[in-house]
Order: C-alpha cells, then structure tokens, then sequence
C-alpha cells in the first residue's frame, strides 16, 4: 500500500498520472512532463514535494550535532533562516543522503530529507546521538504540507495566491528562508530558477494548492522535475549518488567542509581518499535518448552514466556520469545506447541555469 | 482509450492496418503512448530489411523510457516515416495517424492471428487487474 500525501485526491482530480516513489503515491504529470519544464523554465510550476521529511533538530546540543553529523557546517548559518546544503556520510565517507539544513533559531534547525532515504535516516540520527552525547531532539514534521513553487514569476505568483506572506517573503535572498505565521518560505529549489519552498500545516494544503493554482501556477509532476534538475546540474540520491560513492565522486566536493578542525562523520575516510572518478555532464551528439546505467567509453577508461534524459530546453539528451577524473570537458566520448556506440561531448553542468542554456550544443550529426 | 475498430492489434500494443494492396501498415497503439508520455525520439527500421513476427525492429523513446517495436507479422519493409524524425510527438497527438513503418508480409495467416479492436480491448482490460 502506497502512502499518501495530503494533496492526493487534489492530483487525482487534476487527471495526474500516480506512481510509486520511494513508497510514495506521487503525481509525474498532469498531461504533459515536456509542457509542465516549459512552464518552470518560462513562468511558474508548482510541485507538491510532500513525500520530503521536514525534520527539526532542536535542543542545547542542536548545533553540535550537526556540526558532528554533516559534511558541510551549519557554523556557517550565522543568521535565523540561513541555509546550507550538505551530504550525510557514514564511516567510509560514502553519501547516505543529501539535505538542506535550514537555521530556525538558536540551537534549532530544520532539514529537509529525501523520501526514500527518510526512515534510515532518522535511525541513523539516533545511533549519532547516542555516540555523540549532546541533548538533541530530532522531531519529524510529517504535519507539514512542503510545496516547490519553481520558475521565474513564481515569486510574484506566490504572492498573489498568498498576499499575507509578501511582506515576510519580498525582500528575502536566495538560498534564504523566512518563518511567515504558519508557514515557512525558503527561496531554495531543485530545478535551477527562482523560486519558494514553502512548508505550512497540512490542514491548508488544499486551500493553499487552489490558490497558487488561481495565480496562474502549472501543477507539475516529479517528471518535469526531473528533467529540470538534470538540466540544472543537480546530482540525484539514489541516481547519481547513494552510499556507494563519496561526495568528491559526485561533483559534491565543494559541500565538504574541512576548513576548521571540526571533527564530522566521514571525515578521516575522505580525507584518505584518493578519487579517481568524478561526476561530470554529457552532451548527446548523436541522435538518440541517454539514460542512467549506460557505459561510457573514454581514451582514460570506461565510466557509467548516472541519470540520462531528453532535456526539454536543449532539445537534446544529456546525462550525468561518473567518469575517469582525467577525463576533461570537452572530450568527445562514445555512449553504449542499445548495443550502438553513440558520440556524446563531455561538458561541465550546470546545463541551464535561470532559463539560460549554458554550455555549448553541439551540432547534430545527420 | 481509443481503439479504431478497423485495426488490427499486436500483444506488444502495435496496430496493424491491413492494406488493399496486401501490404501492413504499423504503428503503435494509443494506449502505448499514453503509457510512455511525452515521445522524443523514434528509431525506424531501414528500409528493405526483414523481420520475423515478433522481432524488435523500431524504438519509441519518451522522456522517461524507451519503449521497443515488434514487427506484428514476418515480412520487409517497404517504407518508414520519415516525419517521424523531426516530430516524433506527433504519435502522442494521434498514434493512429503517425504509423511508424509498412511491410510486406510473408503470410497471410500472421496478419489474419493479429487481434481485433475487441480482442485488443480486453487484453487492455486484463493488463489493468
């Protein structure tokens, strides 16, 4: 039996196509994936991301723990509602999840977690914490409703659908977050444009859902934003990285923080590693679709591609891959695509940022 | 779910229109695209090649998956869209209008094993339970 989020019946309605994710009954689109990357690309697109777990980590040993926990340092979150992306190792330094952790308050924290990794997670805060000693209380929030309102005009879309949080919410940063009444807005995303992220009491979603909705926001499925974030450079768990690989194999290097002596789970692991691999962008140049799983062929070695896709807003497959380290962009490599060798140029993600192609498309071969 | 009464189906969820002439007219089925979503990329068969019934000898590719073709009967191909290649969407507009392939069949009696609207109707039927 799937779980359900607390917009269900308002996706059925809409005629979304529901699958399983991560355990999960969720919307992967509403008619059209391709048409639904458009609209977050051109204008606005909402995502209902409910199957994420809010986690609020509160108590005297709040910052210390996650100081010991995470790769990256929430030392850095010097003000109430910054926030900080980072990696969750184990041991071995291999990634068991990636996360936002948002600064709520004086030792009080909210992170945001992957569906499928959320329960091992939590088990695994819990070993932490008894290891690490401190008074921390990790509470999940499953009461919050977490929509991602994505796309150029989404913040003024949001604000017509929702006028009480204009004022909390205008003059916030990106990568900013912001407590607004009820509800919590984050100018973060997954998808590469401007947007919120928006948590709030799940009571609401309905209302909140027909709102954003009224202001002119395409509902979008998990497909769009797939496609999106591929396009955007963003690394996948479970796709392009899981605890099999370390965050420097994973284009995630630059989440690790080592510049204090902070002692952090993983650490001595990755500071032993010697990587040979690391995750870089592809360019189909050959007709044809990349997926995840293929081999790809290169003068330093074989390396596997890590989540492939047509890319809306290039009109083109890329992928992410995991190559040999030597392996530098602008490499022309060949891609096994159903027993055929396909040529595909190797180039550094981010693909598209802002609505803006960034890197450069090379010409289809006939 | 549109299923024309005058076609004819393949398990794999092809149509087959049976022409005057003989020849089959291939393409797939409008419940193969709705099941693949957005389509972005078509793979043909050359032209002249053979095929027995029920080999792979095309590719539909949506934004999610790849979908392989199976020839509904043994035959040759006489001729592949060729518009299929800069819109392959045009099969998620009308499945039934965007045929992907003709063939000329060995054997009468592959065309004449091919399902019916009908008996394609209850295989979609079976396949939902």
């Amino acid at each position: 039996m799937l779980k359900q989020i607390p917009l269900n019946a308002a996706h059925r309605k809409l005629g979304a196509k529901l699958v399983d994710f991560g355990g999960w009954e969720m919307p992967l689109h509403y008619g059209s994936q391709i048409e639904e990357h458009h609209r977050v690309r051109r204008d606005a697109g909402v995502f209902d991301v409910s199957h994420m777990l809010a986690v609020d980590i509160s108590g005297a040993g709040a910052r210390e723990f996650l100081r010991f926990a995470l790769a990256n340092d929430v030392a850095k979150l010097k003000e109430r509602g910054a926030a900080l992306y980072s990696c969750l190792l184990n041991e071995s330094g291999h990634v068991l999840d990636d996360l936002i952790a948002y600064s709520i308050g004086e030792n009080n924290y909210r992170l945001v977690l992957n569906a499928a990794t959320a329960d091992k997670d939590l088990a695994w805060f819990e070993s932490l914490r008894a290891r690490h000693g401190g008074s921390v209380t990790p509470e999940p929030r499953r009461d919050l409703c977490l929509l991602a309102v994505q796309g150029p005009r989404s913040r003024e879309r949001v604000w017509e659908a929702l006028p009480a949080l204009r004022a909390a919410s205008e003059s916030l940063a990106r990568f900013r977050a912001v407590a607004s009444g009820e509800f919590f807005v984050a100018r973060t995303g997954y998808t590469g444009e401007d947007g919120f992220e928006l948590m709030f009491p799940a009571a609401q979603a309905e209302a909140v859902w027909d709102a954003l909705l009224a202001a002119g926001v395409a509902p979008c499925g998990l497909g769009a934003r797939d496609t999106l974030r591929l396009e955007a450079g963003m690394a996948l768990y479970g796709e392009d990285m899981d605890d099999t690989v370390t965050p420097a194999e994973s284009g995630l290097a630059w989440t690790v923080d080592t510049s204090s002596a902070r002692e952090f789970v993983g650490r001595g692991a990755l500071e032993a590693e010697n990587p040979q691999r690391r995750l870089a962008g592809l360019v189909l140049v050959d007709r044809g679709v990349l997926r995840a799983h293929q081999r790809v062929a290169t003068a330093h070695g074989d390396g596997l591609t890590t989540s492939g896709s047509f890319a809306p807003t290039l009109g083109r497959s890329i992928a992410l891959a995991r190559l040999p380290k030597a392996v530098a962009a602008g490499a022309t490599v060949a891609v096994e695509v159903r027993g055929r060798m396909l040529a595909a140029r190797v180039v550094n993600p981010p693909f598209v940022r802002n609505g803006r192609i960034m890197i450069d498309i090379p010409k289809e071969t006939p | 779910m549109n299923i024309p009464l005058e076609l004819r189906y393949a398990k794999t969820h092809e149509w087959a229109r049976l022409e005057p002439d003989g020849t089959v007219t291939v393409g797939v089925t409008d419940h193969a695209q709705e099941m693949l979503g957005d389509i972005v990329f078509v793979e043909l068969p050359a032209v002249g090649k053979r095929f027995a019934a029920g080999a792979e000898c095309a590719v539909v590719e949506s934004v999610k998956a790849a979908a392989d073709v199976y020839a509904p009967v043994s035959g040759e191909v006489l001729a592949t869209n060729a518009d299929l290649g800069e819109k392959p969407q045009s099969i998620n507009a009308d499945a039934y209008a965007a045929w992907l392939f003709r063939i000329k069949p060995d054997r009468a009696s592959e065309r004449d094993a091919l399902l019916d609207a009908k008996g394609y109707a209850e295989q979609l039927a079976a396949e939902e339970h």
